[in-house]
């Protein structure tokens, strides 16, 4: 008997721990009256494999709200390192960390600091793991500040649905803040608004003109871009730009200082600088801890069904006090994610490509014009240009087998389709 | 747990999508698989493979640069149709919107880019540009200068430039059809 003690202990002290959280799941909720509270759901909670990705100042707020809401098993990746900048709101990381990478730190801190909660760091890209890495997931919660790796982390999770195999399925939460403002989402890959579908809402900073650039500058912000659109290249040849290293900024610096002088414009600092060329949108705390505050919310609701997750889109200011707006952002038809449709076509291999095409003209579903086609991002046959199509042309008689394999699906694209249509085909 | 998962096999909407080739790419597919280039343009694609990096001739047949052949380089970054395609001028010419090095002072390949335009827009741009110089928006301040106090002597200096010759103590490229 003895020797059972230290695990009842255990146990009562987890309860107790989790005595707020377990309020909620012990009972039939208020809020979700079809709730059902069985203990399948807490272990659910506890053994549920959550990705973070991004550790910077949205992630250091979202690892931290996980493990203190009873998630055990959570993943964290992020590419970068800590630089001193970091320090006023990224709080898991302190003077002595600079320079070490952001993800293996946040994760010993939250160890260190939460008994039973394991957070495994990932110092790299996302784009370095691929499909079985994000396969092992249950959910997904992205804090990022980067529109290109949210659009990449959409695509992966989009393709990865197989309507055969539910737990295919994972739940992306994505996160932003610039300054006041943020917005936090749930997107069910396939079946909701994608990030991709919503592309056009964002406000994107566009450039300034380059005569103005060039001739008429009026502005700090004008002689810096002189300096790394037009000057850069002229300098440094092919060389490309590296904004995260402080030599070629300084440089960057010296150069629109120069130029500003020249024309009598004040206000070119090194940290203008360095803000303009990476495009730094000042980050404000207190709304990184209010969007992760809602995507954890969303993690826990949708983990334990307790209650009704966000549907779709919850966008918030805080420039006057604070306001929310909540609203089901539409899926569009033509978005190149979630629009594309695949559809499988059994097809003999020994058919010639122009045999291929003048069929997808007379099926009746399909009823294309003028299809253009490709492998892979490699052109098969493309309608136009003229020089393309020529070149392109004795493609049109080869037998599909000589083309490409069994199974492999190619991108059709034509002017009666929204975006286009991923053709898998197998020979029979 | 998680119960989207089983509810989602009711969605007959959710189909296998595998996008192993960026949207980026199908959309240039979809781009240039619609062009409708006026005789004026031609292409080409130094590695036919690759979609994302081609070359334009644009041959105006009226106004100031008849007679010439204008070659411009396109490169489509994977963030297209977010990110404008960037282009440059591949030929020294004299035009008060184009310099020395190539740089390009058209709106919609920087401020007012959106993404519902397309290749051809930037295309029908570039023509409109050899079409119509801009003496508003210098980047040839001289060529500007010229083109607005004087339009005959503009004239006169781009037909010697785009012969190679020189103007302002500037030598140009011959540009002439061949
Ligand atoms: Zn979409």
């Amino acid at each position: 008997m003895a020797d059972m003690q230290p695990s009842l202990d255990t146990e009562a002290a987890e309860s107790q721990r989790w005595a707020g959280i377990y309020k909620l799941l012990d009972r039939s909720s208020l809020i979700h009256p079809k709730f059902e509270p069985v203990p399948e759901i807490k272990e659910f909670v506890k053994s549920a494999k959550i990705l973070v990705i991004g550790a910077g100042g949205l992630g250091c707020e979202i690892l931290k709200n996980l493990a203190l809401t009873g998630f055990k098993d959570i993943h964290v990746i992020d590419m970068d390192t800590i630089d001193v900048s970091n320090l006023n709101r990224q709080f898991l990381f302190r003077r002595a960390d600079v320079g070490s990478p952001k993800a293996v730190t946040a994760a010993a801190f939250v160890n260190k600091r939460v008994q039973g909660v394991t957070v495994t760091p990932h110092y790299c890209k996302i784009q370095d793991k691929d499909e079985d890495f994000y396969r092992e997931f249950a959910i997904i919660i992205c804090g990022l500040d980067s529109i290109e790796a949210r659009r990449w982390i959409n695509a992966t999770l989009v393709g990865m649905v197989d309507p055969e195999d539910p737990d295919t399925l994972k739940p992306l939460i994505d996160g932003g803040t610039e300054g006041f403002k943020g917005q936090a989402r749930v997107i069910l890959p396939g079946m909701s608004s994608c990030y991709e579908c919503s592309m056009d809402m964002l406000s994107k900073p566009t450039g300034f003109p380059l005569c103005t650039i060039a001739n008429t500058p009026r502005l700090p912000e004008h002689c810096i871009e002189w300096a790394s659109v037009l000057e850069w290249p002229n300098q440094h040849g092919e060389r490309k730009m590296d904004t995260d290293d402080p030599k070629d900024i300084q440089w960057l610096y010296e150069t629109a200082l120069a130029r500003a002088k020249q024309y009598n414009i004040q206000g070119v600092t090194y940290s203008l600088t360095q803000g303009v060329v990476k495009n730094i949108i000042p980050a404000i705390a207190a709304t990184n801890a209010i969007i992760a505050a809602s995507c954890c919310n969303e993690a826990f609701k949708i983990a334990t069904t307790s209650a009704k997750y966000l549907d779709n889109y919850m966008m918030y200011s805080g420039n006057d006090s604070v306001y929310t707006y909540t609203f089901q952002h539409q899926k569009k038809d033509d978005c190149p994610v979630c629009g594309q449709s695949t559809t499988k076509l059994e097809f003999r291999g020994d058919k010639t490509l122009e045999e291929l095409m003048d069929y997808l003209k007379e099926k009746p579903d399909a009823q294309m014009k003028k299809p253009s086609f490709s492998l892979g991002g490699k052109p098969l046959y493309m309608q136009a240009p003229k020089q393309l199509e020529e070149a392109l042309r004795p493609n049109l008689s080869k037998p599909l087998a000589e083309l490409f394999s069994s199974g492999d699906e190619i991108s059709v694209t034509d002017s009666t389709l929204p975006f286009s249509l991923q053709l898998q085909i197998d020979f029979v | 747990m998680i119960k989207i998962w089983s509810m989602k096999k009711d969605n007959a909407g959710v189909d296998k999508k595998k996008p192993k080739v960026s949207a980026a790419q199908i959309r240039v597919q979809k781009d240039l698989g619609e062009l409708e280039l006026p005789k004026t343009m031609k292409m080409t694609f130094p590695v036919p493979e690759d979609l994302l990096n081609f070359e334009l001739e644009i041959s105006p047949d009226e106004a100031f640069y008849a007679g010439g052949t204008f070659k411009f380089s396109f490169a489509v970054n994977g963030n297209y149709p977010h990110d404008p395609p960037k282009v440059k001028c591949l030929q020294k010419i004299y035009h008060p919107n184009i310099q020395a090095d190539g740089n390009i002072c058209l709106n919609i390949l920087r401020e007012d880019w959106k993404p519902v335009l397309t290749l051809n827009s930037v295309m029908v741009g570039l023509q409109y540009l050899l079409l119509e110089p801009n003496a508003d928006d210098p980047l040839n301040k001289e060529a500007a200068e010229d083109l607005r106090s004087n339009r005959r002597n503009f004239e006169a200096n781009v037909h010697k430039s785009i012969r190679g010759g020189s103007v302002n103590g500037v030598q140009y490229d011959n540009v002439m059809t061949k």
